[in-house]
């Protein structure tokens, strides 16, 4: 074993590369599941922005439409999900899940023409001047654009969520559909609005996977990556920046047990591969075990349906 | 204006016709979708749902029928009592791999050896390993409230590099020539799940299934529990106040389901799939929460739509050789199927009225 092999700069470098796409997934749901939904999707969207990110980019050879196409996919995917259980009042749960298999099985049946094709590159922003930087530069300043934006993206729901109007009719609604309604906001529109967002994050975050990480289309790529977005919701306690400490404490778990297989570790590499999951599964213990937080902080609406009866 | 309007009562006519409506819609959008893809629609229905049935080969395909509705049944029948309770189990693939592993490891064992009593001590491992496996999600969610949704599944992964561990590692065929995989369970006949009757696809996984079949028919209508595992799905508050135990429900909820899932692995795992590879499993677990909802989680109708869904497993694999359908194209049409099934039913819970003024 040789842990001399693992830089600690390269390391940092890489664990944002790897944590965007449960970054973008992550920030999606939390809006989401602000406004009172549980799009249990997530999985399902990301595989499809991956695919139609990928076949878009191959077929233009230009990867910005690519991101546009997967963000497109995600949000009409996640329209049907909205459509069923804000109009037609269907199960969350089970449309969720419904949304994930047919994901799968939708990618997989365009994706096949596409295995093994090599996707154009994506350019880097090396910034001048900056990226020079020992440490820093290599670190913060020589990635690619969506690192950038998804940082941005969180950015802009902390402050719609924190500082504006449209937050504060968000958040009521998922708080209290009932009141909401009864003020006069259309809590169906508002919710269907948060579904689409949450649906074109998460195929932004797919096809991240797709055109600019792996860079690669395999079936099944996103393998539980969408559910782990989920569970980095609940991490957060529904808090913006703390997803991005969460995608990317996570994105290190990552990394970290990639470059032990390089090493060579003696454990074997089916345990590394499952540490993710693990980890997941403790971190989602230790935020669930205080009740009364777990209470306070969860949307109050969240999960139930909405039926204006009156 | 249309607005829906709550029914006291949920319909029973559209209850029961809905899943009906659902596959037709299903085969009508799945044409379409093939279409669009360039595929030919009319000959990809009709392998996905005739051919299995009526073609040339059916007499091969038919047994395949049994073999792959004996499975989806038998763990749609335990998830269905935890969906009914608002349980969500949705980890059953992980729990289905971890009795492979269990029982395959006990039939392993002992081989060479002969014996009646092996392929029963496989059984009882495998329904133990889905259980333990489904104790963990039941465990965290009583004891600390975590999201039972999200570690069931979390499991399924880690299960899944389990099974591959082993299959590279200790229970490996140590005669494989270095391939990946147990030993042939099917010839060793102490463990071997053979088919009861010759060519008919019917082994123990079969006999299982009628038995669950049964039980959650009484257990449902006859016994205290299936009225109690109803009204906390209903409604929890009242069940609270009827003095259900919540956290119990979970443990019985998650144990049975975790069990059923475990047999149906063992089962396959000692028949069809015959040894432990790390790829054995084809995604049972996911496929028949799709089963359990389109059988409106009531015992007969799961026995229906575990045939069905069964039927387009074998035709997924006809349409795989034939017209080069990517095997998971299938979920595809699954995914679709219940949705179809969640839209419609609307018109069970709710009734369609003209409103004349609108104020909302």
């Amino acid at each position: 074993m040789d842990l001399s092999a693992i830089s600690p700069v390269l390391l940092i470098a890489s664990l944002m590369v790897s944590a965007t796409p449960i970054l973008l997934a992550a920030i999606g749901e939390l809006v989401v599941e602000k406004s009172g939904v549980l799009n249990l999707g997530v999985e399902g969207m990301m595989i499809t922005g991956a695919i139609s990110g990928f076949a878009i980019a191959v077929e233009t050879q230009n990867p910005l439409l690519g991101l546009v196409a997967a963000a497109l996919a995600g949000a009409i995917l996640s329209f049907i999900f909205g459509f069923l259980t804000q109009v037609l009042l269907s199960n969350q749960v089970a449309t969720g899940l419904a949304l994930t298999l047919f994901g799968l099985g939708f990618s997989s049946l365009i994706g096949k023409s596409y295995s093994g094709v090599k996707p154009p590159a994506s350019a880097r922003l090396d910034i001048p001047l900056l990226s020079d930087i020992p440490i820093l530069g290599p670190v913060l300043f020589r990635h690619d654009l969506m690192v950038y934006v998804s940082v941005a993206i969180v950015a802009g729901v902390w402050i719609m969520l924190k500082f504006t109007r449209a937050g504060l009719v968000l958040r009521a609604v998922g708080e209290n559909h009932d009141a909401a309604h009864a003020l006069g906001y259309k809590v169906v529109r508002i919710r269907l609005l948060a579904i689409m967002f949450g649906g074109a994050c998460a195929g932004l975050g797919g096809a991240y996977l797709s055109l600019i990480r792996v860079p690669q289309w395999t079936e099944g790529m996103t393998a539980g990556a969408g559910w782990i977005a989920l569970a980095l919701v609940v991490f957060a306690s529904w808090k913006p920046w703390r997803v991005l400490l969460g995608a990317y404490l996570f994105g290190g778990v990552t990394v970290l047990q990639l470059n032990l297989q390089a090493a060579g570790l003696a454990i074997p590499v089916e345990y590394l591969s499952m540490s993710p999951y693990l980890i997941t599964i403790i971190v989602l213990v230790i935020m669930s075990s205080d009740r009364n937080r777990t209470a306070l902080n969860a949307p109050a609406s969240l999960g139930r349906t909405f039926h204006a009866s009156h | 204006m249309l607005t829906l309007e709550k029914r006291a009562i949920p319909s029973r006519f559209w209850a029961r016709s809905t899943p009906v409506l659902a596959v037709f819609m299903t085969m009508i959008a799945g044409g379409v979708l093939f279409a669009l893809l360039g595929k030919p629609p009319f000959e990809a229905i009709r392998t996905i749902f005739w051919d299995p049935l009526f073609s040339e080969f059916a007499f091969y395909y038919r047994s395949q029928l049994l073999v792959k509705a004996g499975p989806l049944i038998l763990i749609a029948i335990g998830l269905s009592l935890g969906f009914r309770a608002g349980i969500w189990n949705i980890g059953a693939e992980g729990q289905y791999i971890m009795g492979a592993i269990f029982g395959g490891a006990v039939g392993l064992a002992f081989y060479p050896a002969e014996g009646w009593y092996i392929f029963p001590l496989m059984v009882l491992a495998g329904a133990m390993g889905g259980i333990l496996w489904a104790m963990i999600p039941a465990m965290l969610k009583t004891r600390f409230g975590t999201n039972e949704i999200l570690v069931s599944l979390m499991l399924v992964y880690v299960a899944q590099n389990l099974l591959s561990s082993v299959s590279f590692g200790v229970l490996k065929n140590p005669q494989g020539f270095g391939f990946p995989g147990s030993r042939n369970l099917s010839d060793y006949p102490a463990a071997a799940n053979l088919d009861l009757i010759e060519g008919t696809g019917f082994h123990w996984g079969g006999v299982a299934a009628i038995l669950a079949v049964l039980a959650a028919w009484g257990l449902l209508s006859r016994h205290i529990l299936g009225y109690q595992i109803q009204l906390s799905g209903q409604s929890p508050r009242a069940a609270r106040f009827g003095g259900v135990e919540p956290n119990r429900l979970v443990w019985i909820c998650m144990g049975i389901s975790g069990g059923l899932a475990g047999l149906a692995g063992l089962f396959e795992v000692a028949g069809p799939a015959a040894q432990l590879t790390p790829d054995f499993n084809v995604g049972y677990g996911f496929t028949a929460i799709v089963v359990a909802f389109l059988g409106r989680l009531h015992p007969i109708g799961i026995v229906l739509a575990g045939f069905l869904l069964g039927l387009t497993e074998v035709g997924g694999g006809i349409a795989q050789q034939n017209l080069g359908l990517p095997a998971a194209s299938i979920q595809a049409f699954q995914g679709m199927l219940l949705f179809f099934l969640l839209a419609m039913d609307v018109f069970s819970n709710y009734r369609l009225r003209w409103a004349t003024t609108e104020v909302v």
